[in-house]
């Protein structure tokens, strides 16, 4: 927490952190608090396409689930997909940037390659063609998909980085004293990466929230009815059916870019303070 | 991404269409390597349930199924070399067009679908840009400033069916999905427009904030320019070029398929099409769709390197 205030973040990233900090706190306690079941055990079918009650704050869907317990439980994988992807990208690709940025090269060399092949192509595409290829929806295929091309951004990060901290003198002094690679790496150059892969991260976060959101919309995501993403592709099949549905649409939809927006902020916030460099760009 | 010597462009544009088509022939190779890795026999879903083994056998023949792996590769190479794309397969009397056929009958609606989205972004982007930098801290800055981070951030799976919702089933006057002409392009060209605008103004806004502190702008200002000169002259100028940057690369994006938009308006594209044939497991369709957008993405993006170092003599004088 000190750390925290020794940021000095803008109060429009105070605002992002909180915004984050209240989708996590959907993901980890929502579906405990949820007030109904989800999935196939809520199917209530008299009940389908209600409006907002006390019952049912938000009206319920086409299966005559609660809407508000979806939007929950579907927090809960976005979160869920969204932490791992990210974890998985970032680690990925924090490491090989390293490498490539320090070995210099041929490893480099092949590495930039390859990250220009996985930039050659429009990243949902490719996760679109991955997921579907595989044709077998599920988290994993999609956390295997988003991972695939998840990493470049980092990589490309941690490589420019470490190509400006090599030049160090508490670097030089290493290789001087006879540290080996990896301990130069472990001890002097991913410590000072963090800063720049954290503002990564953070606006990460919110893009893999958008691409897991699209693929459950275009029905290659994980085969439950109430991930964010499902609720919308269901929310614009019946939205010209029924007075009410249309509110079925607004809460997972504002509910993404209500994480979309914290991360940006937070995002923004965090560059500006830790990246100097690229401070004020867009 | 500098030129140097000015005799060197050729050089760079060499070296920048190789890297380009390494990254093609990178990406090729990638999913047909997943198409090929995954379990499942794409001749079930080509021939139907009630195929006879002599129609599957067909098909197996027409899409070179029975032979080696690497010569199905070879196959495909020389299929893209004669510029069909390879042959779609199918029972009977099906679609017998070439891939390339299929893919360029779609192109022109992403085309126009990516012209006109980019229109809209940059009609409304620019002022809006520009009007939140020059006013810098008042409250039109917190306002437009506030509109593209909520507008960067609305998802357009939500916004493009509120769009529809509203106006063509709500006031009937736009017509609705699966339709084409121009009045059919207005929400569409919205949806795409909308969501570019946002990152447009923020980024416009943001460089022109830049500019605007440059020396160059107080030594313009201090000899005496009118305000208006200074800020058409000098600043947006400057403050224009990484803002026509991301234009291109965007540009490129949606030439390769507005996925999204595409599927919720029903349109025929490249999204579209990609999408179709990964779920008929159409192969040659899938690496057909792969090649040209991955060709379409790494051409604009040289393009736009290409544009930025004639713009900025910076770069191009090195």
């Amino acid at each position: 927490m000190s750390r925290l205030r020794r940021l000095n973040l803008s109060p429009s990233a105070w605002v992002g952190l909180v915004m984050l900090a209240v989708f996590v706190f959907a993901g980890v306690f929502g579906p405990l608090i949820a007030p109904y079941d989800v999935g196939p055990t809520s199917l209530d079918l008299p009940n389908r396409f209600r409006g907002p009650s006390a019952e049912h704050w938000f009206g319920t869907d086409s299966k005559g689930a609660d809407t508000l317990s979806q939007l929950l439980w579907g927090a809960r994988s976005a979160l869920e997909l969204s932490f791992i992807v990210v974890a998985i990208s970032s680690s990925i690709g924090l490491f090989i940037g390293t490498l490539a940025g320090w070995f210099r090269g041929a490893v480099e060399e092949v590495i930039m390659r390859v990250v220009d092949i996985l930039m050659a192509f429009p990243g949902i595409l490719l996760n679109i063609a991955i997921v579907a290829i595989v044709a077998k929806p599920g988290i994993g295929v999609m956390i295997f998909a988003l991972s695939v091309n998840g990493w470049v951004g980092y990589a490309r990060v941690a490589r420019g980085q470490v190509l400006a901290l090599r030049e160090r003198d508490y670097v030089t002094a290493a290789v001087a004293l006879g540290a080996s690679n990896r301990r130069v790496m472990l001890q002097h150059l991913l410590p000072n990466l963090m800063a720049p892969a954290l503002v990564q991260m953070t606006f990460g976060f919110g893009s893999v929230i958008l691409i897991e959101a699209s693929l459950s919309f275009l029905g290659l995501g994980p085969q439950v009815d109430y991930t964010w993403g499902a609720m919308l592709d269901q929310a614009r099949t019946f939205m010209w059916k029924d007075d009410w549905f249309q509110i079925y649409a607004l809460v997972p939809g504002l509910a993404i870019m209500w994480v979309v927006l914290g991360a940006n902020l937070l995002g923004d916030g965090l560059r500006d303070r830790l990246d100097p460099r690229q401070r004020g760009r867009a | 991404m500098g030129f140097g010597a000015p005799g060197s462009i050729g050089l760079f544009l060499l070296k920048r269409l190789g890297g380009g088509l390494l990254a093609i022939v990178g990406v090729s190779i990638l999913v047909f390597a997943l198409l090929h890795m995954v379990p499942g026999d794409p001749v079930d879903h080509l021939a139907g349930g009630e195929a006879t083994p002599d129609q599957r056998a067909k098909i197996e023949k027409c899409m070179g199924l029975d032979k080696p792996k690497l010569e199905q590769f070879g196959a495909f190479l020389g299929h893209v070399v004669d510029g069909s794309l390879g042959r779609q397969c199918s029972v009977g009397a099906g679609d017998k067009r070439t891939v390339a056929a299929r893919i360029l009958e779609v192109f022109p609606h992403t085309i126009w679908l990516a012209i006109c989205g980019m229109l809209v972004a940059i009609v409304l982007a620019l002022p809006l840009g520009m009007i939140a930098a020059i006013r810098r801290g008042t409250w039109i800055d917190t306002l437009a400033t506030t509109t593209s981070l909520s507008m960067v951030a609305l998802p357009q799976m939500l916004f493009a069916p509120l769009l529809l919702f509203i106006f063509f089933i709500g006031l009937g006057w736009f017509p609705g999905p699966t339709e084409t002409g121009p009045k059919a392009m207005v929400l569409p060209a919205l949806a795409v427009g909308t969501h570019l605008m946002a990152m447009l103004a923020r980024m416009t806004r943001s460089s022109l904030v830049e500019v605007l502190g440059e020396d160059y702008v107080r030594t313009a200002r201090a000899k005496g320019l009118p305000e208006g000169r200074v800020l058409v002259r000098h600043a947006l100028r400057n403050a224009l070029l990484p803002v026509i940057t991301i234009i291109g690369l965007q540009f490129g994006s949606l030439l390769s398929g507005a996925v999204i938009i595409e599927n919720v308006f029903a349109r025929p594209g490249l999204g579209t099409t990609l999408l179709d044939a990964i779920k008929e497991r159409n192969y040659p369709v899938v690496q057909g769709t792969v090649l040209v957008v991955a060709g379409i993405y790494v051409i604009v993006n040289i393009l736009v390197d290409i544009a930025y170092g004639l713009a900025d003599p910076r770069i191009r004088r090195g």
